[in-house]
């Protein structure tokens, strides 16, 4: 394999050929912000807070889908760079509703995170904003449109399961809105909740339902464990609470296999002190249903009940 | 034989599946194949029915049935003439000839007689009978509908006196106007094909990217890229499968240039991808045409079948091995799809969002195999290039900026229309020579160049010779060419939000800083336009337009903010005037508009006081009338209808 | 512009789109032209139609209905028998096309993208029409009107029934 070496801030780096300046920075201990970058999934370059000063070069590129080439200097955090981070996340902050008190993502929001670290205080603009109904028409997924950056995390890693693919990007310009076919509610759609999406949510647009009010971020153990229900072997997270595990996450998909609402049901009623009922959909309604039907095993049952 | 381009005799063997080398050669200069001086004649017959000779008896009467001189009545021309001409017996002496824009739209519809070259401007079907029986009969000419310079009052007898062309340099244009873009035989009696064939029988593909280099052909679609450059990373990338693309998306408000080469030259843009496509190694292209465009997609279509019936389009064209099929994509109304990775994407079958670059399309294209995009005006200058050597092309235009541009020029300017000027040509010059200066006399203020994604010029600025270097350094840019004028009654402050309007509602919503930014600064121009903008929002429109500039994904976001930061460059005086002193120096902005009766001149009439919707305008009749400023809605209707022009706006 | 087929029963319309699947069948990149010649047929792009186009070609419905809406010039609701489209270009917008929009506006009781209660007229802008030399202009269907007021606006749209 051939290398390169940059220069990072000054420092100098050496990165196999093909790295991205992103991550090139990253190897090197340098921080960038990244919204819509995420390694398992398409690159996409679209938030473009990840911008970075590279002299030669036209404008102020993305490091993330900028390829570290031999002999370039790149400045992280020069002038413009700032300028430019802190006005796009004015700009997002323009859009977007300031209830940080009350928001499940609170301590875990990089809009959150990179405000305070860019200290902008405020929108900076005054103007229309979303205003969009919160979706809150299933029983695991809570979709607040208006808190939504658009990075298309969640479109991407839905549509890396082709029979998936449930959502996607709508309408256009400052309309824009992740949607379902027909944007409908989620609960009317073909969703499966294998929460995909809510995992690369980087902030609240996308929450957890079952764990709604159940805890701040900073308050929760966590816990890494391995889904048998299947032998793609997903890892989930089981969150506790002053010693009570009260919800189990999705974190990362098995190879080949993605994320499923089963799996995840299974692993409530085993590592839950109290875990909440499971519901299926039912002819187009979503229903309470026991655990044997949630996890599918109602015809063992039945054949075990013949036995005994 | 009825066409030039049917076979002399059944020696012919000619066509699609059995296809001659010499094809076009022979239909103008042949039988090549057999020695038949019956058959030669045929041929000069067809050709000289094409070409009239001075002084000849056939006339060839051409009527314009561009967009514009369409929309002015041209067709219902062409059946008035027809039923005059049989009335006079004169159908088999007498062609008619509709053809694609020939660029002076202004003065439509265009009628023009060949080969006199008489050129009758807004032609009503009124006037046929009289064209037929003094010219056409009498052989004088009907002056009144002759084009008369404005300022001298003199007519022009022929279209080359008048001096809306006179100072052009058409070679794009050459045949718009002046052939039926519906006949290929016509293209092919103009030396069409010529620049193909040539390239094809008788250079290898890296001698034509050579020639296309030397020319110095740099992209009309905006940035300027050379071209011959473009298309030897095309020729080097490695792939099976390879794709000509042709941008015919022109979405810029104020530029139509495309629309009318499509519409009235059809064939130079198939000739110049063809030309491509054997350059590059592709035997695949596809014209994105947007959808407000059904005349020139259909013209493509006749062109494209036409090509295919004779073919020149198809596979083995001209005996060779060569195959190239074209196809045409129809927009579905998205300006941002005229961004190449846009564009791309949207053939593809998907939301027309730019894709990040590299890698670049001529390395990863359409379905990911190298493409070479250009558009239709690059295209169309390729033949010229080839049939006169890129060394005598180069000899036109500027030391970095060569050949010539066409401009559509628009907005507060005597004559509107199409321009094609060699590179170089002051931007005085185009609008006082060309454009015949500003309409009414007013004084001119500034013109915009290069439609949103560009800026002004003003005043001490016009003197710049026009090429794609000048004008970035001047903070505008060669865009696709729309030139609009503007006079001391448009509002700078307004213009640029105009502009962001367009963008901002055709920014496609993929990157942050175009999708929210554009929204705030419109935002903010809005409040600057109705008096409640403040000095710091000066600040804050420099500071966003800069970061947009500086981060936006593709070209659209990047240049959106420039119709902002050129006028903030030029007229910050105008931006001022409405922030602090809540006044509109144009008299644009009705939120900062009084409306006013000059005392003098009103004869008291009553007829503004009745036509107010807002009840807001008093006096006894015959007295001079008043405007109550506070019940005024400053819809004008008053200042439209008064005969003594004793209303005005301050 | 097609005009409005209403009358003509959902079956034979369904019938149509059959065949226009046939003509895409082989054709790469397919999507866009489906739903264009779809909206030809039904006048505009119901759900169950874009839905059949997405099972068809095999692409997700919620990526069809991604590029329905992006796209201007496609209409997830039923529309006027005549499409009056204004333009906005600078050089319509510096002769004028405001007034002529409010007038035009004012007269039908319609605003922006929006249909007469009697589908009779469907009310859009554009951003450029290319005709700038005849500002302002507007297009009535296929119709290009140039050298606009607000009286002769009115007067033309009247002649489409």
């Amino acid at each position: 394999m051939s290398y390169v070496s940059l220069t990072i801030n000054g420092v100098m780096v050496t990165v196999p050929k093909g790295t991205t300046v992103l991550n090139a920075a990253r190897e090197a201990g340098v921080f960038i912000p990244t919204f819509c970058h995420d390694p398992n999934i398409p690159r996409f370059g679209a938030c473009r807070i990840c911008v970075v000063e590279i002299p030669g070069m036209r404008n102020l590129p993305a490091s993330c889908v900028t390829e570290a080439t031999e002999g370039m200097e790149v400045y992280t955090e020069s002038p413009a760079v700032v300028e430019a981070r802190k006005t796009i996340l004015e700009l997002l902050l323009a859009n977007h509703p300031q209830d940080c008190l009350t928001c499940e993502k609170n301590g875990d929001c990089r809009l959150q995170d990179y405000a305070f670290r860019y200290s902008v205080k405020e929108a900076g603009f005054k103007g229309e904003s979303k205003d969009y109904p919160l979706d809150d028409t299933n029983p695991y997924i809570i979709r607040d449109a208006n808190k939504c950056i658009l990075c298309g995390r969640c479109v991407r890693t839905c549509n890396a399961i082709p029979d998936r693919s449930v959502i996607d990007f709508g309408y256009r310009g400052f309309n824009t809105k992740i949607v379902t076919a027909m944007d409908t509610p989620l609960g009317e759609s073909d969703c499966v909740y294998c929460g995909r999406c809510v995992t690369v949510c980087p902030v609240g647009a996308l929450a957890w339902k079952p764990l709604a009010g159940k805890g701040r971020t900073w308050e929760m153990a966590r816990q890494d464990v391995t889904c048998t229900f299947c032998d793609s072997g997903c890892v989930f997270e089981v969150l506790s609470k002053d010693g009570k595990n009260v919800g189990v996450i999705p974190k990362a998909s098995g190879n080949g296999r993605p994320l499923c609402l089963k799996g995840r049901l299974g692993l409530e009623l085993k590592y839950l002190d109290d875990p909440p009922p499971p519901y299926l959909k039912k002819d187009g309604e979503f229903a309470q249903v026991s655990w044997a039907e949630a996890l599918g095993l109602e015809d063992i049952l039945a054949k075990l009940d013949n036995k005994g | 034989m009825k066409s030039l381009l049917d076979k002399c005799c059944e020696k012919c063997t000619h066509g699609p599946q059995t296809p001659c080398r010499d094809f076009i050669k022979c239909r103008k200069t042949g039988p090549i194949c057999h020695d038949d001086e019956a058959c030669r004649q045929k041929r000069q017959n067809a050709l000289s029915d094409i070409h009239l000779t001075k002084g000849s008896e056939k006339k060839n009467i051409l009527i314009c049935a561009g967009t514009g001189c369409t929309s002015s009545g041209s067709r219902k021309l062409v059946e008035v003439l027809q039923e005059e001409l049989q009335k006079h017996g004169l159908t088999d002496k007498i062609k008619i000839t509709i053809t694609g824009c020939h660029g002076f739209c202004e003065q439509g519809p265009l009628m023009i007689v060949e080969p006199d070259k008489t050129f009758y401007v807004r032609v009503q079907d009124s006037d046929v009978a009289e064209i037929v029986e003094q010219n056409l009969v009498g052989g004088q000419v009907v002056e009144r509908l002759l084009y008369k310079d404005p300022n001298t009052g003199e007519p022009a007898e022929t279209y080359e006196s008048v001096p809306f062309y006179a100072k052009q340099q058409r070679l794009v244009l050459h045949n718009c106007g002046h052939i039926n873009p519906e006949d290929v035989a016509e293209y092919i009696a103009n030396d069409g094909y010529a620049g193909f064939v040539k390239a094809l029988l008788d250079m290898t593909p890296e001698e034509v990217i050579e020639d296309v280099k030397k020319s110095g052909l740099r992209g009309r679609g905006g940035a300027g890229f050379p071209t011959g450059m473009k298309w030897s990373f095309v020729r080097q990338a490695t792939g099976d499968k390879k794709y000509v693309v042709c941008n015919a998306d022109e979405g810029d408000p104020g530029a139509f240039m495309d629309r009318s080469v499509l519409e009235g030259d059809p064939h130079a843009v198939l000739e110049g991808m063809l030309i491509c496509g054997y350059a590059v190694g592709a035997d695949e292209g596809y014209i994105y045409v947007r959808a407000e465009y059904p005349l020139a997609i259909e013209r493509l279509k006749i062109a494209i079948a036409q090509a295919e019936q004779y073919g020149i389009l198809g596979d083995n064209i001209f005996n060779t091995g060569f195959n190239f099929h074209i196809k045409i994509k129809a927009g579905a109304g998205a300006f941002v799809c005229g961004e190449e990775t846009a564009l791309l994407t949207s053939i593809e079958g998907n939301r027309g969002m730019p894709r990040v670059r590299p890698p670049f399309p001529a390395q990863k294209g359409l379905w990911g195999k190298p493409t070479n995009l250009n558009n239709v005006e690059t295209y169309a200058n390729v033949p010229y290039i080839l049939r006169h050597g890129g060394d005598n092309y180069a000899k036109l235009g500027t030391e970095k900026s060569k050949g010539t541009k066409i401009f559509a020029l628009t907005g507060k300017v005597n004559n509107t229309g199409l321009v094609e000027v060699p590179m170089g040509m002051t931007m005085r010059d185009i609008i006082f020579t060309i454009g015949g200066g500003i309409q009414g006399g007013k004084k001119y203020k500034a013109v915009q160049i290069g439609g949103p994604s560009g800026g002004c010029i003003p005043e001490e600025n016009l003197d710049l010779p026009v090429d794609y270097d000048s004008l970035t350094a001047a903070g505008a840019m060669m865009g696709s060419g729309g030139l609009v004028v503007m006079d001391e009654t448009t509002c700078m402050v307004d213009v640029a939000r105009f502009f962001l309007t367009f963008t901002q509602s055709e920014s496609c919503g993929k990157c942050t800083p175009c999708r929210e930014g554009t929204k705030r600064m419109l935002e903010i121009l809005t409040r600057i336009c109705d008096g409640e903008g403040n000095m710091e929002d000066l600040d804050t429109l420099e500071r966003l337009g800069r970061v947009v500039k500086n981060t936006a994904l593709c070209g659209l976001g990047q240049t959106c903010p420039n119709p902002i930061l050129s006028t903030l460059r030029y007229f910050k005086d105008e931006y001022i005037a409405h922030i602090r002193d809540k006044r509109c120096p144009a008299g644009v902005c009705p939120n900062l508009l009084v409306y006013k009766i000059d005392q003098e001149k009103c004869k008291g009439c009553t007829k503004c006081a009745k036509n107010c919707p807002a009840g807001a305008i008093t006096g006894e009749k015959k007295e001079p009338h008043t405007i109550d400023t506070e019940k005024c809605i400053k819809c004008g209707a008053c200042l439209q209808g008064c005969k003594f022009n004793a209303i005005y706006k301050a | 512009m097609a005009s409005c087929k209403c009358e003509q029963n959902l079956e034979s319309q369904y019938q149509e789109l059959q065949k226009v699947f046939d003509k895409y069948r082989t054709v790469q990149g397919a999507l866009i032209p489906l739903l264009q010649e779809a909206q030809e047929i039904f006048g505009y792009l119901p759900g169950d139609v874009m839905k059949k186009i997405s099972r068809e070609i095999g692409v997700p419905f919620s990526k069809t209905f991604g590029v329905a809406t992006f796209y201007s010039q496609f209409h997830l609701k039923p529309r006027g028998r005549n499409i009056i489209r204004l333009c906005q270009g600078t050089a319509c917008h510096v002769r004028g096309a405001a007034k002529v929009f409010e007038a035009v506006s004012n007269d039908l009781g319609v605003d922006r993208n929006e249909t007469t209660e009697d589908r009779r007229y469907t009310l859009e802008t554009v951003a450029c029409l290319g005709a700038c030399g005849l500002a302002p202009v507007m297009m009535v269907n296929d119709d290009t009107h140039g050298r606009l007021t607000p009286d002769k606006a009115i007067a033309e749209i009247k002649k489409y029934d």
